[in-house]
């Protein structure tokens, strides 16, 4: 087990969990999407972290450098940052709605609602 | 010439026509260009079919740089089946979806629909055909926002609730899945499907690799609904526009299979999932637990989509089934299936459409009396509910016949019984609309309904006869299955 040498993995492994539980433990609907926001993010890491090699730069032809960190991983990530910005972006444009109609974006008292309503119709 | 660039066609046709109708905004020339667009992406996908049956699989490179280092799109046997599919329900959704949504959704929203529609058939069919597993997240993020909105624009608020609970299962399922497929990056270096499946053969370390196959079967498993993880299904659907629950019950989840088939049985290959992991045993409890309680709770809602939703959720059971068995017999029910399973459900939410728009409900009991008012609908919900209950003569009953057929290949006698007896719990929810509709007194001042407009009753007459017909004449689909389990079963290619 080292510790240190992966301690990448180890950072990523910790915000996707963190993402994950403020998905799962939070009733505030912008909350969530954070979390969601946060859980995202630790597949950026993951994939940045592993393309990254210390001392490597961009794979420039020239023979001062040798050593190339591989740019696939980015552009791949750049593409994942866009789908997520849509992502948020749809999330909270749905919320608003959500807002609007009932007047609150906290999920146990939509549900309330929602249960209210069934009893009285 | 342009019949070299079918492939591409196939996604940018759908793709282009989604700004065009943003740019136009108005409702009817959207509806126009999204029953054209689909027309022809079924014309496409047929097209696709022949040539792989003739000439065999078609590798496309997009902007001719070579596959593995291009984005490829790949056709076989197997996911020219899943076109086929595809744009076929969206090409009989699209015609009906006019009528429908000209009562549910407030004028200016028309062009958004078909819009967010357009999109999504380009992202399921661009699921289908790529052969890049990059690639095929983005569609799955193109098809599933476009869903998101779709669900979102349904006229009872709960809709909205639906919507967000899906973007947020969904974000976390798509994101599973490139976290699996960052792994198996990791590890060989490659995206393309074709290269990623040789490559896997050669890797020794393999607990980066079961890691990665449990992230891809859960995030997958979340957009097809597979149970436990199916808790946003009947919500989505119940609130969703009629026209699209139709259309994202008989494709959606069916194209999230089709991703499961292709990783389990194709990149991963049996000797791993099945060999290494005890996924068989999961996958068949996993799918028995669907079919039963899902098939239950059916029975006990109040409201037809709800309760066909449900029954949705039971129905991929049975697929998944097929997928655990993983002999030729019980696969060839699974994708055969897929395709039964599209039409028969896209026939009843099509014909439920009907219902929603006359009686303004589907809530079962304003049912009450509806084979007197609409009879050509009520009829048709029977016929495409003897298919979901697998009646012989209609198309449910081949699916099941070879799943059974599968699991008695394996000796497992008591799961081919509890296929039977599960049926038979299809029977009592569908004998509920039964009851409801031909054997109560309709509710005084219902005598005034009539039945749906012609251009909502044709499509989904057209998908109750093809749930007979395939029932009748199985050779389409079966040989289509066929061939699509020797990709699934015969190795990579």
């Amino acid at each position: 087990m080292n510790l240190t040498g992966n301690y990448s993995y180890w950072v990523t492994i910790f915000i996707m969990i963190a993402g994950l539980y403020i998905v799962i433990a939070r009733g505030n609907l912008v909350k969530k999407l954070i979390g969601l926001g946060i859980f995202q993010t630790s597949v950026y890491l993951l994939y940045i972290g592993a393309g990254k090699i210390i001392g490597g730069t961009a794979p420039i032809l020239s023979p001062a450098f040798s050593t190339y960190s591989n740019p696939l991983p980015h552009v791949l990530i750049l593409t994942a940052i866009v789908v997520g910005v849509a992502t948020l972006a749809l999330g909270l444009a749905i919320v608003v709605r959500i807002r609007e109609a009932y007047d609150s974006i906290e999920e146990d008292e939509i549900l309330e609602k929602d249960r209210i309503e069934d009893a009285g119709g | 010439m342009i019949a070299d660039h079918l492939p591409a066609l196939q996604v940018v046709v759908p793709l282009l026509a989604a700004p065009l109708m943003l740019l136009v905004r108005r409702g009817g020339f959207a509806w126009l260009l999204a029953t054209l667009v689909s027309w022809t992406a079924l014309a496409i996908a047929l097209a696709l079919a022949f040539k792989v049956r003739e000439a065999g699989t078609i590798s496309y490179a997009i902007g001719n740089w070579p596959p593995p280092w291009g984005i490829e799109y790949r056709v076989d046997a197997l996911n020219s089946f899943v076109l086929v599919l595809v744009s076929l329900v969206a090409s009989v959704v699209a015609p009906y979806a006019r009528a429908s949504v000209a009562a549910e959704l407030p004028r200016e929203q028309h062009y958004l629909y078909f819009t967010m529609f357009s999109l999504c058939l380009a992202g399921l069919l661009g699921i289908s055909i790529t052969g890049d597993a990059f690639n095929l997240f983005v569609f799955l993020e193109i098809s599933s926002l476009s869903t998101y909105v779709l669900i979102a624009l349904g006229r009872n608020r709960r809709g909205l609730l639906a919507a967000y609970q899906y973007l947020v299962l969904g974000t976390i399922g798509a994101t599973f899945y490139i976290i699996g497929v960052g792994l198996l990056y990791l590890m060989t270096g490659t995206l393309n499907l074709a290269d990623l499946a040789q490559r896997l053969r050669e890797v020794h370390e393999i607990r980066p690799v079961l890691a990665a196959l449990a992230f891809i079967t859960a995030g997958v498993g979340l957009k097809l609904a597979l149970f436990p993880l199916h808790f946003w299904l009947p919500n989505a659907y119940a609130y969703a526009p009629s026209a699209i629950t139709a259309f994202l019950a008989a494709s959606a989840t069916k194209v999230s299979v089709y991703v499961l088939l292709r990783f389990y049985f194709v990149i991963f290959g049996v000797p791993l999932v099945f060999g290494r992991l005890p996924m068989a045993e999961v996958l068949i409890t996993l799918s028995v637990l669907a079919v039963v309680s899902a098939s239950l709770v059916a029975v006990f809602q109040r409201d037809l989509k709800r309760m066909f939703a449900y029954s949705s959720v039971a129905q991929i059971g049975y697929i998944t089934l097929g997928m655990g068995l993983a002999n030729k017999a019980g696969l060839t029910g699974a994708v055969v299936h897929l395709f039964n399973h599209g039409i028969t459900k896209g026939a009843i939410f099509l014909l439920l459409g009907g219902v929603a728009l006359r009686v303004g409900s589907t809530s079962l009991a304003r049912a009450a009396g509806l084979a007197r008012t609409m009879p050509l609908t009520s009829f048709g919900i029977v016929l495409a509910g003897m298919s979901l209950i697998g009646i012989p003569g209609t198309a449910g009953f081949v699916s099941k016949w070879y799943l059974i057929l599968g699991a008695i290949e394996h000796g497992y006698w008591g799961l081919a019984l509890l296929l039977v007896v599960s049926s038979l719990i299809a029977v009592a929810y569908v004998w509920r609309f039964v009851e409801m509709a031909y054997f109560r007194e309709p509710e005084p001042g219902a005598a005034r309904l009539a039945e749906a407009p012609a251009s909502m009753l044709v499509p989904a007459w057209i998908m109750v006869a093809a749930c007979v017909y395939f029932g009748l004449d199985t050779s389409f689909p079966l040989e289509g299955a066929r061939s699509a389990v020797t990709v699934l079963l015969g190795g990579a290619r």
